[in-house]
């Protein structure tokens, strides 16, 4: 019974691949999305650039924000519960939300544990530095694995890191003989099982994508080159001058990532893009990043 | 052997391309009409059908797509069958009409009512049980005189083809059992 329910929440991220997931704020914003093409939109009160601006506990949303939104499009509608606030999370399966996102771009609940996730029979995507964080979150039962990036910085260079580093730990796993994966399982703080699959199989047991910084179709095109499956973008596109211009282009980058001509081309009747930050100019203490184990 | 195209504008297309490959063929993945052309049959593949219709008119597909429909076999599954329908009861766009059926969006309601159940199938004149799995899956709510179904869930078809064009609500890329895939590629159309 498990194995099929974690079928139908892998299976629903499967649907969402090759596509663009953008935050949104209110019912416009959603619909905007939805014209662009977005594969589903992600209700949140505040964007991460002005949560960091703001500063702040930044919680759940509020549950006739996020129903406002979800009568407004007929895509999937996503939202953000705090890292280990199984309530919050309780109340998103109440509303019926289609995806969870277990966020460290929410102000944590609990600094020790994580949500179970097998417990809810709505999806949960998780965000990761590194192979081990993310199978330590599939492990708990998340069925969709988002690299962290550096939410709200409008800056790739962390979103590229991170998906590196996965990318580049299960290459490593791959030259493994069965002698050394039990220490490196031991090493990266992964349940051997999932370190035997990647094993096998050379690639995660779930999606894989990427979030935390884009702000370009190009951003979008490079994520997808380095093996995310899909794009999560957030401040990118209503932090822009162009909200409706940058998310189609977007949009159509993603589709189109092997193809600079197409890529060229969507990007070229954009304005400004969001502002961006240097990450070294960010506080140590204030990295979202860091947030989650 | 043949060459199997798979609309690779978003969705599911990977699970679609390894299905086809398990059972001999060769796959493609068809993001615009060159490759459309060099494809025996082609599959629509599940995911987002608001996102495939809106890139299939912003890349000038549609006229293409639809003469292909015309000739060739085409199977569109979940958000491809909503692709390939005459008629969408609870959405704005205009879909490609190729196979003469009305189609409801998220029939079942959100991502909490997904299932797996087992379905009905009659294929090649057998009737099998066949494991079925549904994502925020549409309902065919109407099916004109050409078009026969294929595949019952309860009272619901969930399966069904005219002369060229199959279609299923369910995600048969989503699981081992290539029963479906090998009657599309082998025995359809």
């Amino acid at each position: 019974m498990l194995e099929k329910e974690f079928q139908l929440k892998i299976g629903l991220a499967e649907m969402l691949k090759g596509g663009v997931i953008m935050d949104v704020t209110n019912p416009d914003q959603a619909k905007i999305a939805e014209d662009a093409g977005a594969v589903a939109v992600m209700a949140l009160e505040r964007i991460p650039a002005d949560i960091r601006a703001q500063g702040g506990v930044a919680r759940m949303s509020s549950p006739k924000m996020i129903r406002e939104i979800q009568q407004a499009v007929s895509i999937p509608v996503m939202a953000k519960c705090r890292i280990g606030h199984f309530a919050e999370a309780q109340v998103l399966q109440a509303l019926g939300v289609d995806f969870i996102d277990e966020s460290e771009v929410l102000t944590p609940a609990d600094d020790i544990n994580h949500v179970w996730k097998h417990d809810f029979k709505v999806p949960f995507v998780c965000g990761c530095r590194n192979l081990g964080e993310a199978l330590r979150r599939i492990s708990e039962g998340a069925a969709m694995i988002r690299t962290k990036g550096e939410a709200g910085s409008g800056n790739i260079v962390e979103a590229v890191r991170h998906m590196r580093k996965v990318q580049g730990e299960i290459k490593s796993i791959q030259t493994l003989d069965s002698h050394e994966v039990v220490a490196f399982a031991k090493n990266i703080g992964a349940p051997l099982e999932l370190v035997m699959y990647i094993r096998e199989n050379g690639k995660l047991p779930v999606p894989n994508f990427a979030a935390g910084g884009v702000a370009t179709p190009a951003d979008a095109s490079l994520m997808m080159q380095l093996g995310a499956e899909t794009v999560f973008v957030g401040s990118g596109i209503f932090k822009s001058s162009d909200p409706e211009q940058r998310a189609k282009a977007i949009v159509t980058a993603t589709t189109h990532y092997m193809d600079p001509d197409a890529v060229c081309k969507a990007s070229e009747a954009l304005g400004d893009a969001m502002p961006g930050l240097e990450i070294s100019s960010i506080p140590e203490g204030e990295l979202l990043q860091n947030r989650g184990w | 052997m043949s060459t199997i195209g798979v609309l690779a504008l978003q969705g599911d297309f990977e699970k679609h391309a390894q299905a086809i490959n398990k059972l001999g063929h060769s796959s493609v993945l068809v993001k615009d009409s060159a490759s459309l052309v060099k494809s025996d049959r082609l599959i629509i593949p599940g995911g987002e059908s608001t996102t495939m219709i809106k890139l299939i008119d912003r890349l000038d597909l549609r006229e293409d797509l639809v003469k292909y429909g015309k000739s060739r076999p085409v199977f569109g599954t979940c958000a491809g069958l909503i692709i390939v329908a005459s008629h969408v009861e609870n959405s704005g766009f205009t879909p490609l009409s190729l196979i003469d059926l009305n189609v409801r969006r998220n029939a079942y309601g959100r991502q909490i009512n997904s299932f797996i159940d087992d379905i009905t199938l009659t294929t090649n004149g057998i009737e099998t049980l066949y494991e079925a799995i549904f994502i925020r899956a549409p309902k065919i709510t109407g099916c004109g005189n050409n078009t026969k179904p294929l595949a019952y869930h309860k009272n619901d078809i969930v399966m069904a083809g005219n002369e060229n064009i199959l279609v299923a609500t369910f995600h048969p890329e989503l699981t081992d059992d290539l029963r479906i895939h090998d009657f599309f590629l082998n025995h359809f159309g």
